[in-house]
Parts: C-alpha cells; sequence; structure tokens
C-alpha cells in the first residue's frame, strides 16, 4: 500500500463482537486496526475491515446518509447508526462495536428484525378513514396544528436503536415497542385517522403501553427527533380512559389488534 | 471446522446486570428506588394517625419517638429521596403527557419541569403555614 508522502496515516483501534453460527458457540471480541480519515464514520471503518482486512466480517448498511435505518449498532454501548457517528469522535478508541442491544444476533453485527416487523405490522400503520369520501368529494385537508400533532412521529425510519434503548423490550421481547407503538401513535393522532377503535386492543393490552415503565431512553437515542416516550406514555391516558368508559358505554368488539 | 454446518442459530444476549450497562439506565434506577423513601414516609405518617386513635398516651409516645437522633436520621433519607423522586419524575414529565400548546406554540418541556417544582414549592410552603399558624 502507497500512502501519499505528505500524509501520515492514523489508526484506530475497532473492536467488534463476532458471532458466526457455524463456529462460535457464543459472540467473541475480535480487535481491528483501522487507518482512517478524519471524516470516516464508524461505517466506513467497517467498511475498511470487510473490503482491506477481513472480509467475514457481517453488517448491514445501505443509504450511508441516516435515512434507511439499516446501520445501527451499539458504539461503546450506545445505540448509534454507524453513518452518522464518526470515528473522530471516539480517539483514542478503541472503539467497541457490537450489535444493537435486546435483539438476537443472527451474524456479527446483524439482528434478526422478523419480529419487529410482524409489530410494524400489528398495529395498522395506514390511515383508516374516519369518514368514507368520494373521489368527487376532494382530498382530506388537514390543517398546520393537525400536522403537527404528528409530524415529528411520523419521521421514525424503523432503525430500531429505541428497541436497543429500552431495557424492557430486553426483558420481554413481546412488548410491541417504542418504534411501534410511535407508529401507532402517529395513525391515532392523525385528524383524518378513525381507527383507534381498531388499534385498541393492542394498546391497551399487557404487551402494549403498560410494558413501559416511562425509561425514557427511546427518546433520547432517535436520530430522528421522534419522541416515542410520549407517543407511549400519552397513550396510557388514552388506554385509561378507554377501559373505564368502556364500563359506561359499551360498545360492538373489534376484531384484530392481537401481537 | 465443524463437521456439520449450522448456518443459523440466533444468539440471544444476558440481560444480567442491564442496569448497570449505561448512566442512564443507573438514574431511571435511582428514580425508581426513591420510590421506597415516599413509600416509607407515608408509612411512618400513617401509622403516626393510627397512634392517635389509639389514645393520648400513644400518640405522645409516637411524637417522642419522632424525635429520636435515628428518626431524626431516617427522615433526613426520606427528604433525600423525595427530592430525588421529584427531581426525577418532572424531568420525565414532559414526555409523559400530551403536547400543550399555548398562543399556537408547543409548551417546551423546560417549563414544564419547572411549573412542577413552583406547584411543588408553593404546596410546601402552604403546608408549612397551615403547621405553623396550628401550632401558634
Amino acid at each position: 500500500m502507497s500512502a501519499p508522502t505528505n500524509t501520515v496515516t492514523k489508526t484506530i483501534q475497532i473492536e467488534v463482537l463476532r458471532y458466526r453460527p457455524e463456529q462460535d458457540s457464543e459472540p467473541v471480541w475480535q480487535s481491528y486496526t483501522v487507518p482512517y480519515t478524519d471524516d470516516m464514520s464508524v461505517l466506513q471503518g467497517l467498511q475498511q475491515i470487510k473490503d482491506d482486512q477481513d472480509g467475514t466480517l457481517s453488517f448491514r448498511w445501505s443509504c450511508r446518509m441516516a435515512i434507511c435505518g439499516s446501520c445501527g449498532m451499539m458504539v461503546n454501548g450506545k445505540p448509534k447508526l454507524s453513518c452518522q457517528t464518526f470515528l473522530r469522535d471516539l480517539l483514542p478508541g478503541p472503539v467497541r462495536i457490537e450489535a444493537l442491544a435486546h435483539f438476537a444476533i443472527e451474524r456479527d453485527l446483524i439482528v434478526g428484525v422478523d419480529k419487529f416487523v410482524d409489530k410494524l405490522q400489528s398495529v395498522k400503520p395506514w390511515i383508516i378513514p374516519k369518514e368514507k369520501r368520494e373521489l368527487s368529494q376532494g382530498e382530506y385537508i388537514q390543517t398546520p396544528a393537525q400536522l403537527e400533532k404528528i409530524e415529528q412521529f411520523s419521521s421514525c425510519i424503523n432503525c430500531m436503536l429505541c428497541y436497543a434503548a429500552c431495557p424492557q423490550y430486553g426483558i420481554d421481547d413481546n412488548f410491541v415497542g417504542p418504534g411501534a407503538l410511535a407508529l401507532l401513535h402517529r395513525y391515532n393522532a392523525d385528524s383524518r385517522d378513525g381507527g383507534m377503535d381498531e388499534r385498541m386492543p393492542l394498546l391497551r393490552a399487557a404487551e402494549g403501553v403498560w410494558s413501559c415503565t416511562a425509561v425514557g431512553y427511546c427518546s433520547e437515542v432517535c436520530p430522528k427527533g421522534v419522541d416515542p416516550a410520549n407517543a407511549v406514555n400519552q397513550n396510557k391516558v388514552n388506554a385509561a380512559k378507554d377501559y373505564f368508559l368502556g364500563w359506561l358505554k359499551p360498545k360492538a368488539k373489534v376484531e384484530g389488534g392481537k401481537a | 471446522m465443524n463437521t456439520q454446518v449450522k448456518s443459523r442459530g440466533p444468539y440471544k444476549r444476558s440481560m444480567t446486570g442491564w442496569w448497570k450497562r449505561d448512566p442512564f439506565f443507573m438514574k431511571y434506577m435511582v428514580r425508581e428506588m426513591s420510590a421506597l423513601a415516599v413509600a416509607g414516609y407515608a408509612i411512618v405518617l400513617m401509622f403516626g394517625v393510627l397512634r392517635l386513635s389509639q389514645g393520648e398516651a400513644a400518640w405522645n409516645g409516637w411524637l417522642a419517638a419522632m424525635k429520636s437522633p435515628l428518626s431524626i436520621l431516617l427522615h433526613l433519607t426520606f427528604l433525600l429521596g423525595m427530592v430525588v423522586h421529584a427531581k426525577s419524575w418532572f424531568e420525565i414529565m414532559p414526555k409523559t403527557m400530551p403536547a400543550m400548546h399555548s398562543g399556537g406554540q408547543r409548551v417546551p418541556g423546560s417549563t414544564i419541569t419547572r411549573t412542577g417544582w413552583a406547584v411543588t414549592v408553593v404546596a410546601s410552603l402552604v403546608t408549612w403555614a397551615i403547621a405553623a399558624w396550628w401550632k401558634a
């Protein structure tokens, strides 16, 4: 390797928690010495390892600009998007990287997302119109104030950092969890939506909002400024209201909503 | 190399000692533990009410017990726990309630937290004033 003569190659130690199910009975740390420049992200550090040192290292990534939500991992113990975290901020190292906490590791830095994807579907993340409208009646109008109620909750990129920040999810992964519940709230709180009753059985179930104990770390780690803790906790009020008002005005059973 | 190649075998990491993993979790545990101080103080007060119902001698005995050095130390611990509990709950309060708006602007979290403290201070002063007035 011939480096340009006017630059000194700086290196940083990157330790990765490896897990290869065909050979490891449990995850093991492996250390790499990585040449870096000031503009390199943690993801680029991993790419350097994979391209030039060890092709067996597995990790997910796609957009490199914090919008696809693929490259979430624990960087020095904190849930981070690795494309958005820079090696220069982690000096002098070593940088310890491991797969997102609270999820089962499939291979190296890759976690299983099946349950999370099921949860996303279970919250019915689409608008269930409050009133049927004909095409000729025109579009559904929304005021800026109505949009503001849902806007931040609609910024979720499904990166699952909030799940890696949620000890309740780590202890019981049946918990619907911060991300999916924030998405549920995004639709419930939409002025055009009338699906709250359909989402209520899941929302008020034991694995719904009541599994949350307001740790609040989910909202701290979100790279998109979503506040899942707020979405979950204000729905405890809605779930309680639904429970008690249900005694006063019995209504027809709604289908669905099981996790 | 293994003779039998296993291509999958999801590995679930242990949650043992999870709260020591991150300072944020430790703060959360302190918040939850400080609830014990609040409960402890409530029990002491309820015991006082019970003694009051048992006649003058019982009541005076409880009052005397409250003045012992051990009791004062316990109450200082309760007070500290109560302050920690209030502080940590007022910090999370903005996340636990629906967004509030004032004059078209969203009320910032810090305002909600400060309002919590203001109410606490006023309530404490009122309680103290009533107690002082009663004693006079």
